[in-house]
């Protein structure tokens, strides 16, 4: 083994440039087909997350009454076969009596009489409703009971249903992907900074201060996950970006555990020491030496630590916890859906497919870059 | 005895290993064979491909290799045979030995247990039996309190134990061939003599067949009857050891005989001015205990003393746990360490980081492992130049980088590598690069832990001129820590032997190397120098 | 060895004080309390109240008291199950946690062996890659959607098992919140064991075991699966804790009356005891399974010794 190892560590060199050992990850990772397909899936998460809510067709706080709980289809709604009995029944709410309906392509046209004389601003009760818009008497008979009125049918796509409340449920996605997304990177980024800080400062100085410092991780641990997030929310209120600096700084405590194992088996290491030798100051080595090697397992760790937080966000909104209304998270989805699951599947299935998908995509682009750079596995 | 008759016999065998940066031929053709009861080394430098041989015979090729070609044992076809098949041959007929005893054993169970395996699979031993058979075992292969160590788990062997726990488990089924893949490597010197008493004992006594796999050409001189000299996956020469050694006809062969180091180092005169004076040095290592465990010390080096003047080079040697190594680094201040150290009139020991700093540039190190002690993510020039940064802090980038480019025109690099990262060379080069990144800074001490021991001996021989001639260019002064005697007789003219933390004899080199006084270290030279005579005395012993 | 345990529970005795205390104290500096309802309770009832629960006495004489009856094992009577103690109500869910979660635990170490072993014998196949691909979907899907959808599918659509309910802890009840729980747990042990029997198949010793002739099977389960076992063994210490003590989501949405619930009622209630109750036994959990590991620990791998 050790023959082969010495042959195979020396590819022929060429050229002055050397491939460093990033470089080479690079390459390692571009040959992975599933963390390659997995972050062309996280590219469109972010992008969907950044603009999807602007290109949406609905806007995620928008209520359409006359659609509550439609199931999921490209179809667009109304369909055509109900739209003459929504416009009987709004021209009965109207107080007219609709005599000929016709409708031709997307206009609608209506011949209604009424006992009294017509007020002209019945138009508006069509208009009130999802169905129809810019309505206007085209003529009006000169006793004026009997009106001949044209309307725009609206016709909309919900090609993920709407929820309880009418909402489009696309819509909703797209804003709790935003969501997701921006308290899984807000979340990392302070665990990522307390965690680093913390175990190199107790790896590096080590002894009694490492000890002490360890001893506090041990108890913290020891504390149920929970029982922090919930106390956490119940301070904040609910913040949701308070929260998740919070929950970064609970969070911290793998990546400590990490970050110290790293430094204690870097600082044995005989490159350390040759620094040491050289005189080079303790933040010199720090800078130098310890961080830049640490960072191999910090960003695989980092990659994994992103869906454990989406999925904990999740969680409190699962329970109840999380954003509030009508912002709404992946979680808040799921918890919806499962409440409704019987009358209406796809309010369950969208969103767990959204969540998992990306979850799906993170573990396995964390798998990939592991693979990468600590290429031992293989 | 039929010594004629062939037993193992390898045709135009190929090893071919699948890697990421495309495929990797270990093994070019090779042809070899061991007739019953002789001893055959293969000798070669790493990445000769003389393991990988083995490997593929016995079909423990890695999940990535793949064999081609012929290797039979008594006429049966070993490459390609189903498992079950070959699994009655290996273990049973064909039994081998490796480099690593410390990790060749199973650690989560006893000795006894790993030894009555292969008796209870091949021979259909009872367990009782068994044991009773590995007990035997272990004393054939002279282990103290065999019964005792029966219930023994690996780790809590010393290295040489292991070595023989593994030979008695190859002696288990009287096999007829036993391969040895380096098996004293990773021991001490004294310990390989004992080793390989031990097997040419053995061998005299059950007859079987070694092959025997090394890079050390003074154990094939000793130990073998012929040899096969390997280079990168081919056989270059073969032949007896008389032949191979009294007239080799290969340039590759007569360059492995030529590569023990040569040279002596004249000593300096009396006058020159001591640079670095270190008086009763101690270092103690402090076990930390647990809430309810008390912590223990641990006395690594005790009391050394040593004067180190201009121009001079003083060897330290000793075997593993002698404590050489920390000594070095406490001279350094490497670590906390008891006693006086003086560097040019002024007492360095117990100086903190900081009053430490001005020193540093004069006292310099180079570590043994070529690579380890380069950090993988710097570019060569920002590794050579970074003491530049601590001591020159006023150089410009420009600057630091010329100097990086001379000193490595120095230690024979091309200048156009400064831009390439570590684990793009060999241990060679790794060990010239960390040289250089000690000369850069013109110091006036270095400190070399065992630099050349991680090499092969043509490359050793290379550091060792370089060593010599910057020496020379630069008025430097050594402190050079090995395990190596032959290295160190060639560049030191005063030598320390130490052993558990004391020393033990120093003296003027030659004064050591050639009337040493102390029992110790005439042991330790008889069993690096004449391993031959060791061997044919251990033998009479015996006998 | 027995020595060895009662140093190490002794020991544990610091930790859990500490939790307590600092369970404690983040309770109560928590805004709110648990008698404030959407409707504000009349000045005079909750004056009542709050002499009855000791809640109008200053904070550090409520934690002496605390410790008081904890020392006698007392966890104190419930703020909103005003009929019950804590013991009662953690005597009453804990036995059926713990059933759950060790069926899980059971089948998830079953399941996950063999499969993390037949992946690392087929190493780079695609059996191999089946369980993998297996194994990230069971980490990644969260049980909150998984508990929902058997739910669904099984109970529902299929109408093969119920779709919730304890039902007296009946084996039909029990398959689909046992499947929910063990599913990350068969996931994470199938990746382990086969990460640490690679690396076990590829280790020097194992090399020997296959130089020596000895069968397959035995090289497998004497030499390589022992040593793959052991990170195994770390990693089930905190997740049995985990499991035998509850899971919120599984018994919310199968609607069981386990103890996870309590603890996140108990929180947003501001249920001060039952949070107690709950991060106690937690924390008893950890410590205890903490030192069970360590015992298991030693038990594989005779270079660790327990001083």
């Amino acid at each position: 083994m050790t023959d082969l190892a010495t042959n195979v560590s020396q590819p022929p060199a060429a050229g002055a440039a050397g491939r460093s050992l990033w470089a080479t990850a690079l390459m390692r990772l571009r040959r992975n087909k599933a963390a390659m397909a997995s972050l062309v899936i996280l590219l469109v998460y972010i992008f969907a997350g950044i603009f999807g809510p602007m290109l949406a067709p609905h806007d995620y706080a928008r209520v359409y009454p006359d659609f509550v709980k439609v199931p999921a289809s490209l179809e667009p709604y109304p369909r055509m076969d109900a739209v003459l009995p929504a416009a009987e029944s709004t021209a009965r709410r109207a107080r007219l009596e609709a005599r000929n309906i016709e409708l031709d392509g997307n206009t609608l046209r209506l011949e209604a009489t009424s006992r009294r004389e017509i007020d002209p601003r019945v138009t508006r009760y069509f208009d009130r409703s999802d169905l129809f818009s810019n309505t206007h008497i085209v003529e009006r008979s000169a006793d004026g009971r009997s009106v001949l009125l044209e309307s725009q049918v609206e016709r909309y796509r919900f090609i993920f249903g709407t929820d309880a409340n009418g909402r489009d449920l696309f819509a909703r996605i797209l804003i709790s992907i935003r969501i997701s997304l921006m308290i899984g990177a807000l979340a990392t980024g302070v665990a990522l900074v307390i965690g680093v800080a913390y175990g190199a400062t107790a790896g590096f100085l080590g002894g009694r201060i490492d000890n002490m410092m360890m001893r506090v991780v041990d108890i913290l641990y020891a504390l149920p996950f929970t029982f922090f997030a919930i106390l956490l929310v119940v301070f904040f209120g609910r913040n949701v970006v308070l929260m998740f600096i919070a929950v970064g700084a609970v969070e911290w405590l793998d990546m400590a555990r990490i970050v110290r194992g790293q430094t204690i088996s870097l600082r044995r290491r005989e490159f350390v020491q040759a620094a040491e030798a050289l005189g080079v100051s303790a933040g010199g080595i720090l800078r130098r030496h310890i961080i830049p090697n640490t960072l191999g397992p910090v960003i695989i760790y980092m990659t994994l630590l992103i869906p454990k937080v989406i999925l904990l966000e999740s969680f409190l909104s699962f329970l109840g916890l999380g954003v509030q209304e009508p912002l709404t998270s992946l979680g808040v989805l799921i918890s919806e859906g499962a409440r409704n699951m019987r009358a209406a599947p796809y309010m369950l299935l969208y969103p767990s497919l959204a969540l998992t998908l990306l979850l799906f995509a993170l573990n396995f682009l964390g798998d990939g870059l592991r693979d990468a750079l600590d290429p031992k596995d293989r | 005895m039929k010594k004629t008759e062939t037993i193992f016999d390898i045709r135009d065998i190929r090893v071919t290993f699948d890697t990421p940066d495309g495929e990797v031929e270990a093994v070019r053709g090779v042809n070899m064979h061991v007739n019953a009861g002789e001893t055959v080394a293969v000798v070669g430098e790493s990445g000769s491909g003389k393991s990988q041989i083995m490997m593929a015979a016995m079909g423990l090729l890695a999940a990535n290799g793949r064999a081609e070609g012929s290797a039979t044992y008594r006429g049966q076809e070993l490459i390609g045979l189903p498992r079950d098949r070959l699994n009655r041959i290996r273990g049973a007929r064909i039994t081998m030995i490796f480099q690593e005893p410390m990790t060749s054993l199973d650690p989560l169970y006893t000795i006894g247990r790993q030894i009555s395996e292969p008796l209870m699979v091949h021979g259909g031993l009872s367990a009782s039996a068994a044991r009773a058979r590995a007990l035997q075992l272990l004393e054939l292969v002279h282990i103290p309190e065999p019964e005792r160590r029966l219930k023994s788990y690996p780790h809590e062997l010393s290295g040489g134990q292991r070595q023989r726990v593994m030979i008695a488990m190859a002696l288990a089924n009287n096999p007829d061939l036993l391969i040895a893949d380096e098996p004293t490597t990773a021991l001490d010197v004294t310990i390989q003599a004992e080793i390989l008493g031990l097997l040419a004992e053995l061998q005299r006594k059950l007859g079987m067949a070694i092959l025997f796999i090394t890079h050390d050409l003074a154990i094939v001189e000793a130990f073998a009857d012929r040899v096969y000299v390997m280079q990168h996956g081919r056989v270059v020469e073969e032949g007896t050891t008389r032949e191979i050694f009294t007239r080799p006809t290969k340039d590759y062969t007569r360059m492995l005989l030529a590569a023990e180091p040569e040279g002596r180092k004249p000593p300096v005169p009396e006058s020159a001015p001591i640079l670095l004076d270190a008086n009763r040095v101690s270092v103690t290592f402090q076990a930390k205990g647990g809430l309810f465990s008390p912590g223990f010390e641990l006395k690594a080096v005790r009391e050394v003393t040593l004067s180190l003047r201009a121009g001079q080079t003083v060897g330290i040697v000793g075997e593993s746990g002698s404590g050489k190594s920390t000594f070095g680094r406490a001279l350094l201040q490497l670590l906390p360490c008891e006693g006086r150290v003086v560097y040019q009139g002024t007492p360095i020991h117990g100086l903190g980081r900081a009053a430490m700093r001005p020193y540093r540039r004069n006292l310099q190190m180079v570590f043994q492992d070529p690579y380890g002690s380069l950090s993988p993510r710097m570019t060569v020039g920002e590794i050579i130049t970074e003491g530049l940064l601590v001591h020159e802090p006023q150089l410009s980038a420009r600057e630091r980088a010329q100097a990086a480019t001379e000193a490595l025109k120095e230690v024979g690099l091309d200048p156009a590598m400064r831009n390439r990262f570590p684990h793009e060379f060999s241990g060679g080069q790794r060990q010239r690069i960390a040289i250089a990144r000690a000369v850069v800074l013109k110091p006036t001490v270095i400190v070399l832990d065992e630099p050349t021991s991680a090499l092969d001996r043509s490359v050793q021989k290379q550091i060792i001129a370089l060593l010599r001639r910057i020496q020379d260019a630069y008025d430097l002064s050594f402190i050079f820590i090995s395990h190596d005697l032959a290295v160190v007789r060639a560049l030191a003219d005063y030598t320390i032997v130490m052993k558990a933390g004391q020393v033990v004899e120093e003296g003027a080199t030659d004064e050591v190397f050639e009337r040493p006084k102390s029992a110790y270290t005439r042991n330790l030279m008889e069993a690096a120098f004449n391993l031959k005579q060791v061997l044919s005395r251990q033998a009479e012993a015996r006998a | 060895m027995l020595g060895y345990v009662v140093r190490r529970l002794l020991g544990a005795i610091p930790t859990l004080f500490l939790v307590v205390t600092a369970s404690f104290f983040l309770m109560r500096v928590a805004p709110g309390g648990p008698f404030d309802r959407e409707r504000a309770l009349e000045a005079k009832v909750l004056e009542n109240l709050n002499r009855v629960f000791h809640l109008d006495k200053p904070l550090w004489e409520q934690y002496l008291r605390y410790l008081g009856n904890l020392a006698r094992g007392d966890l104190g009577p419930s703020f909103i199950y005003r009929d019950f103690s804590v013991q009662e109500l953690l005597a009453s869910g804990l036995p059926i946690s713990m059933q759950l979660g060790g069926l899980a635990l059971l089948v998830a170490l079953v399941f996950g062996c063999v499969l993390g072993c037949i992946a690392a014998l087929r190493q780079n196949s695609w059996v191999d890659y089946g369980v993998v691909a297996v194994a990230t979907f069971g980490i990644t899907v969260p049980n909150f959607v998984v508990a929902p959808l058997l739910s669904l599918v099984f109970g529902v659509w299929l109408a093969m098992l119920p779709a919730g309910g304890w039902g007296g802890g009946s084996p039909a009840n029990l398959v689909l919140p046992v499947i929910t729980l063990a599913l990350p747990q068969i996931a994470i042990v199938a990746r382990l064991i086969r990460g640490s029997m690679i690396e076990a198949l590829r280790s020097d010793h194992v090399r020997t075991a296959r130089a020596y002739g000895l069968p397959a099977r035995m090289i497998v389960i004497v030499h390589a699966l022992r040593a793959a076992c052991l990170p195994v063994v770390s990693y089930l210490g905190p997740a049995a804790a985990a499991l035998l003590t509850g899971s919120v989501v599984v018994e919310t949405i199968f609607g069981l009356p386990g103890i996870g619930r309590y603890f996140v009622q108990g929180a947003l209630n501001r249920d001060y005891t039952l949070v107690m109750g709950t991060v106690i036994i937690i924390a008893v959990f950890v410590v205890v399974f903490n030192l069970i590991v360590d015992l298991l620990y030693a038990l594989l791998d005779p270079r660790v010794r327990y001083d």
